[in-house]
């Protein structure tokens, strides 16, 4: 899923200060279930908000709600009726659906209530961690269901560099080295004739490097 | 048993401090109150586990929040006794009373009651 | 004028001199006497020699090694770099490089996208863009820091320049943006091919609107048309370049033959017209594969002589 973590609240109370009625839009996708962006965090953030303005004796109104997904037109659709109610909404969605929120809704500033950071998983309760950066042309076929693109710090496609210290990589004894796991796991399934043979040039042209990207398939097409 | 606390505690009952949601003191403080005590067993006594750990970090967070938001951290605190220790309790609830007091008002009363009063003026004019 | 850095191209600027430049494209392998018999046809006929840095993101001999030919003849290089191959610790080093060599002056570039180029496949870095290189190069060059914070002993002494497109979209920000990159510290604009002169001319007056002419030293882009094919081709498949319908009549009512002397002549007639509208410093003369050109150009657009400047030595 999409991982985000949430905005520091000073810098949200610096986006809305200027406007008198706010909408706090959460998204009931990912960012739920990395807690970042779903209900109970839009109350936390509303809640917090009113106490602020409250007390700095502005006029401010905080209103909540959240949708099933922000990515979708379909569900930002819900907010038709009253976004006008609103000066500003401070979506807590990933970039994208903050995004899709403002091409929806072109005369209302949109303004993000999370940092959107990767692709990832939920290690344990409040640990996540990167696994993909969508390269478009995966390749964990041969890499023993690891990427190394995601998971080795200079993405080495032949890897590991001499960086490699005890499983562990040369930028942090946090961070595993990729290609060490790649190398393990490779040899208990039998497939270290993979590990053998260097691996060419990628071709990077499906990743962001060949332009904003786009997915479109007839078949499902309406 | 008859101990004397503050009259002004309003006594919330829930199953186990780890019941207690952040929204659940911000909204508290939200209505005005000038203080929150999240009172949970002692540690390593819980029920459920964790409930009272769990209720810690919620605690020190919302301690984070009312820092950022310029705020006395102080208004929100977690206590840690036994559900049978009744003078502790009293005790806390003292203890507490007298911080709030220190610290006067919440601002978010204050702000309020300004409100209030503005919106009454506009209406009488 | 003061001039702050070595730069003979600077100094020609400050002395109300209008400058010429001009290009010179390494070639696509190690064969650097290209780079001199190319820079050899044009050196009398222009103040400064720019370099670019591997163009339409083909691969070609690096810019850096042309420049470093260049002023080992005793010539003037314009360092091209383009933010698209490099991060901030390559470009950083390059520039320290580049000024041990005495190379003194920069063209700040983001770059084309390697989509048009022999290496689609690759990674882009933009690390930077050009708007932040030229902060960089004034950083390192004003306060003696590198981006990092590290305080360099001695500073690399550049000129700093950029480009400018006057005739991509939004129209109505080109001017805006130009603002943005003297703001960050660009002190010569080398133009966009211009080709649109009415445009060119609208820009040109918002620019003075604006009294950016006054802050930075705008030299005119123009590349003279070979034949009515390359000037439909620059109109029809080159993003960012204005080819008007009358250029392409112009060339195409001559015989094919003559068609070169004719894209030769236009290019002499905007000299011409340019150099009366105010705020224009200088002109620089990118002729494509057709640098043996240039001092005919030069000569016919009353140009030539160039002045000579004292240089102080570095």
């Amino acid at each position: 899923m999409i991982m985000a973590r949430p905005k520091p609240i000073e810098e949200i109370i610096d986006e809305i200060k200027d406007f008198n009625k706010v909408l706090i839009a959460g998204c009931d996708g990912c960012v739920t279930v990395c807690e970042a962006g779903g209900v109970k965090e839009v109350q936390v953030l509303a809640s917090a908000l009113r106490l602020y303005f409250t007390k700095e004796n502005k006029r401010m109104e905080i209103d909540e709600t959240s949708l099933t997904r922000q990515c979708d037109k379909d569900y930002l659709h819900e907010l038709l009726d009253k976004i006008d109610d609103y000066d500003a909404i401070v979506s807590l969605a990933c970039g994208a659906g903050v995004q899709f929120m403002a091409e929806m809704y072109r005369k209302k500033p949109i303004f993000p209530g999370v940092d959107t950071c990767f692709i990832g998983v939920t290690e344990e309760r409040g640990v996540w961690a990167e696994r993909c950066q969508a390269c478009g042309q995966c390749i964990l076929a041969s890499t023993g269901g690891i990427c190394p693109i995601s998971r080795c710090s200079k993405r080495m496609l032949n890897g590991p560099c001499g960086g490699s210290e005890k499983g562990k990589c040369e930028i942090s004894p946090d961070t595993d080295c990729g290609w060490h796991l790649i190398y393990e796991r490779l040899k208990e399934l039998g497939q270290l004739d993979f590990f053998a043979e260097p691996t060419d040039p990628k071709d990077w042209v499906s990743s962001r490097d060949g332009g904003p990207r786009k997915i479109v398939r007839e078949d499902v097409r309406l | 048993m008859r101990l004397r606390y503050p009259t002004n505690i309003k006594i919330i009952k829930v199953p186990c401090s780890g019941r207690v949601a952040i929204i659940h003191m911000l909204k508290a403080l939200e209505e005005g109150a000038d203080g929150v005590i999240v009172a949970g067993c002692l540690e390593g006594d819980c029920h459920y586990q964790s409930g009272n750990l769990r209720a810690k970090k919620r605690v020190i967070y919302v301690q984070e929040v009312l820092e950022k938001i310029g705020m006395e951290a102080e208004r929100v605190a977690m206590y840690n006794l036994s559900a049978g220790d009744g003078p502790r309790f009293a005790e806390i609830a003292r203890e507490m009373t007298e911080k709030v007091k220190e610290l006067g008002p919440s601002p978010i009363k204050n702000a309020k009651k300004l409100a209030s009063k503005k919106s009454k003026v506009e209406v009488a004019a | 004028m003061n001039t702050t850095t070595p730069s003979k191209l600077e100094k020609i600027l400050a002395e109300g001199h209008f400058a010429v430049t001009s290009e010179c494209g390494p070639p696509r392998g190690v064969n650097g006497e290209v780079v001199e018999e190319k820079a050899n046809l044009i050196k009398d006929h222009v103040d400064a020699i720019n370099v670019t840095d591997n163009q339409t993101s083909v691969v070609r001999l690096c810019s850096l090694a042309a420049c470093i030919r260049i002023k080992q003849m005793g010539l003037e290089p314009v360092l091209q770099m383009v933010t698209r191959d490099r991060n901030r610790i390559g470009i950083q080093s390059d520039i320290l490089g580049a000024a041990s060599f005495g190379i003194d002056n920069i063209l700040c570039l983001t770059g084309d996208h390697q989509h048009f180029g022999d290496h689609p496949q690759a990674i882009n870095v933009f690390d930077l863009d050009s708007t932040q290189l030229i902060q960089t190069v004034k950083l390192m060059r004003d306060e003696g820091q590198l981006l990092g914070g590290f305080e360099m002993k001695e500073r690399p002494n550049m000129f700093i320049g950029a480009a400018a497109n006057p005739f991509a979209d939004p129209f109505e920000i080109r001017v805006a943006r130009l603002a943005k990159k003297v703001a960050a510290g660009c002190q010569f604009i080398q133009t966009q091919c211009i080709y649109n002169m009415e445009k060119f001319k609208t820009w040109m007056q918002q620019v003075r609107d604006q009294g950016l002419h006054e802050k930075v030293a705008i030299l005119a882009g123009l590349t003279p048309m070979k034949n009515v094919g390359m000037a439909k081709y620059m109109k029809n498949r080159v993003p960012g370049i204005d080819v008007p319908d009358e250029i392409i009549e112009r060339l195409a009512a001559v015989p094919k033959e003559k068609q070169a002397d004719e894209g030769i002549k236009i290019c002499i007639e905007q000299i011409e017209e340019l150099k009366e509208e105010e705020g224009i410093r200088g002109f620089h003369i990118m002729a494509i594969e057709w640098e043996e050109k240039v001092p005919e150009i030069v000569e016919m657009a009353g140009l030539y002589p160039r002045p000579t400047v004292e240089i102080s030595a570095n």
